[in-house]
């Protein structure tokens, strides 16, 4: 009984994440229009886009290669095999053990390398120009992130998500520098990474500085369902990382059926938390150029990198 | 001994020491000299803190004077006179980016790892808990002579010289609860000082070269001039 309720959640965290995805974009847009004094749209209007997406004919342009047709598709499974690591209520089911950070790292490599290519090869302008200015971004956002892993890893002496969160909850609560640290730089690479402002606006495609929507452009029906599908279910899957590795209070340690019910509720109020974050600080920032974007993920950067210093001179020498 | 079994007071001075040590960076790369002076201050306060929590953890009332005149100083005086000397000089618009940031930053992130190995065994004879601290002191003083180093604002550079003492205060005071009262006083005064006499000083070099910056200093008067005016053709 015990094995089969384990195996049912693990293949349950996966198919949960990614219907939650839309909510919790379907949630920052509404906080936000409320911070600006709109009503806003309803919360499920997202599925309702992908509903609607989903039911419209896909127009590919003629000068598109098979890998056009094939891209929405790597994208998707790679982002959602990404998330299907993450510990989402218990540290301890039979899926726990994959959840590496770096090949976690490895697989939203994979994902950005396919929308890339994707975005260059209609061979528009704005396919080029988001393409161009994608790499530009995770040139820096990438190895910002690897330090923040790293800098856990020091302190926890495991790459693996499960065995962090597990560390973090096992030890004593104690006040740490390098986590400090490594939560700014991840929450700003996080905003970085998912195309929020003050980096990318996902809000429109009529400006000029677009990144992501530039290689959406050439994209339709259900090729652009499964697109936005996958940035929404990125975004869960930043924010699902910064509550497992700095915030996993409550979740399970044990598979049992009471604690990972418990684990629930108290994980979406985290998740409403950091969306009211990322909404209040959407309002408060105007969009950078994009000639200052380097600048801000540099400061990314050394963040992470104090972390580690300030692992090895103040924790590590104890 | 791990960090766990430190007491709550011990790790907070820790993470203030942590932050102080990223609040030199950000000085370090802040170009608008108004923002460098908020973050100067920021520095104050972090240091002010630490004495502070200092005093609690162990009841000594000379940590909490020291947090007292760091406050009163370092957070309030210092950077409202630099306040008043940048609107005075018409600079409050001005911005001194570094020449090379990202070497800069690099230079910055070597010089915290040379601190702590220079550090290393002065803080193993040392029983203090927060020890460690010496090594982020160290590296603060060594960040400030950087910024003073890099910078061609004269303002820029009497920042990072304050900063520089705000690295000793907090070395003095996280290793070895504070320098004796007499000491800190005298330092105080000196700092104080010091920006009164760098204020009459920022004036009379805008007075000479209509400019603070410094590079500036090295070029005979007669060139500046030619640079300024080229002579009218013939």
């Amino acid at each position: 009984m015990d094995r089969f309720l384990s195996l049912a959640a693990a293949l349950l965290q996966p198919l949960l994440l990614l219907a939650a995805a839309p909510l919790l974009a379907g949630l920052v847009r509404r906080i936000k229009a409320r911070l600006q004094n709109r009503r806003g749209a309803p919360l499920l209007t997202p599925y309702r886009d992908l509903r609607k997406l989903f039911g419209k004919e896909a127009v590919v342009a003629r000068t598109a290669s098979p890998l056009f047709r094939a891209a929405p598709y790597v994208v998707f499974a790679a982002t959602l095999l990404a998330a299907a690591a993450l510990p989402v209520f218990s540290t301890v089911l039979p899926g726990a053990r994959i959840a590496d950070a770096i090949a976690l790292i490895g697989l939203l490599g994979l994902a950005r390398f396919m929308l890339v290519l994707a975005g260059l090869d209609a061979g528009t302008p704005f396919g080029g120009m988001g393409a161009a200015r994608e790499m530009l971004v995770t040139s820096f956002a990438e190895p910002a992130l690897l330090l923040v892993i790293f800098t856990l890893a020091m302190t926890t002496h495991t790459t693996n998500l499960a065995g962090m969160a597990d560390a973090t909850l096992g030890g004593t609560t104690v006040l740490r520098p390098s986590y400090l640290f490594a939560l700014a730089a991840l929450l700003m690479v996080g905003v970085a990474e998912c195309g929020r402002i003050p980096v990318d606006n996902p809000a429109t495609h009529l400006e000029l500085t677009m990144i992501h929507e530039g290689m959406l452009l050439e994209y339709s029906g259900r090729h652009l369902a499964l697109m936005d599908w996958a940035a929404q279910l990125k975004l869960l899957l930043f924010a699902m990382l910064t509550v497992d590795l700095f915030l996993p209070w409550g979740l399970a340690t044990r598979a049992d059926p009471l604690a990972l019910l418990l684990a629930l509720p108290l994980l979406a109020l985290k998740l409403a938390l950091l969306a009211a974050l990322l909404a209040v600080s959407e309002t408060v920032l105007a969009k950078m150029r994009v000639f200052r974007v380097p600048g801000y993920l540099t400061l990314a950067f050394l963040l992470a990198l104090l972390g580690l210093l300030s692992h090895v001179i103040l924790e590590a020498a104890l | 001994m791990s960090l766990a079994a430190l007491p709550l007071l011990d790790q907070a001075v820790l993470v203030l020491a942590a932050m102080a040590l990223f609040s030199a960076f950000a000085l370090l790369a802040q170009s608008r000299l108004l923002a460098a002076i908020h973050v100067f201050a920021w520095q104050g306060l972090l240091v002010a803190a630490v004495a502070a929590l200092m005093g609690a953890a162990s009841g000594d009332v000379n940590l909490y004077v020291s947090a007292a005149i760091t406050l009163a100083l370092k957070v309030l005086l210092i950077p409202w006179m630099l306040h008043r000397l940048l609107r005075r000089l018409a600079l409050e618009r001005q911005a001194d980016p570094l020449a090379h940031p990202a070497l800069t930053l690099l230079a910055a992130a070597a010089i915290v790892v040379f601190a702590d190995w220079v550090a290393a065994p002065v803080a193993q004879f040392e029983h203090s808990a927060t020890r460690n601290v010496i090594a982020i002191s160290l590296a603060v003083v060594l960040l400030g002579l950087l910024m003073m180093v890099v910078r061609r604002q004269a303002l820029a550079q009497v920042l990072g010289f304050m900063a520089m003492e705000n690295g000793l205060l907090l070395a003095a005071v996280a290793s070895t609860h504070g320098m004796p009262l007499v000491v800190e006083l005298g330092v105080a005064f000196d700092v104080l000082v010091a920006m009164v006499l760098f204020g009459v000083f920022f004036l009379q070099i805008k007075d000479s070269i209509d400019s603070l910056d410094v590079d500036r200093l090295s070029q005979l008067s007669a060139s500046i001039e030619q640079d300024e005016e080229p002579e009218p053709r013939p």
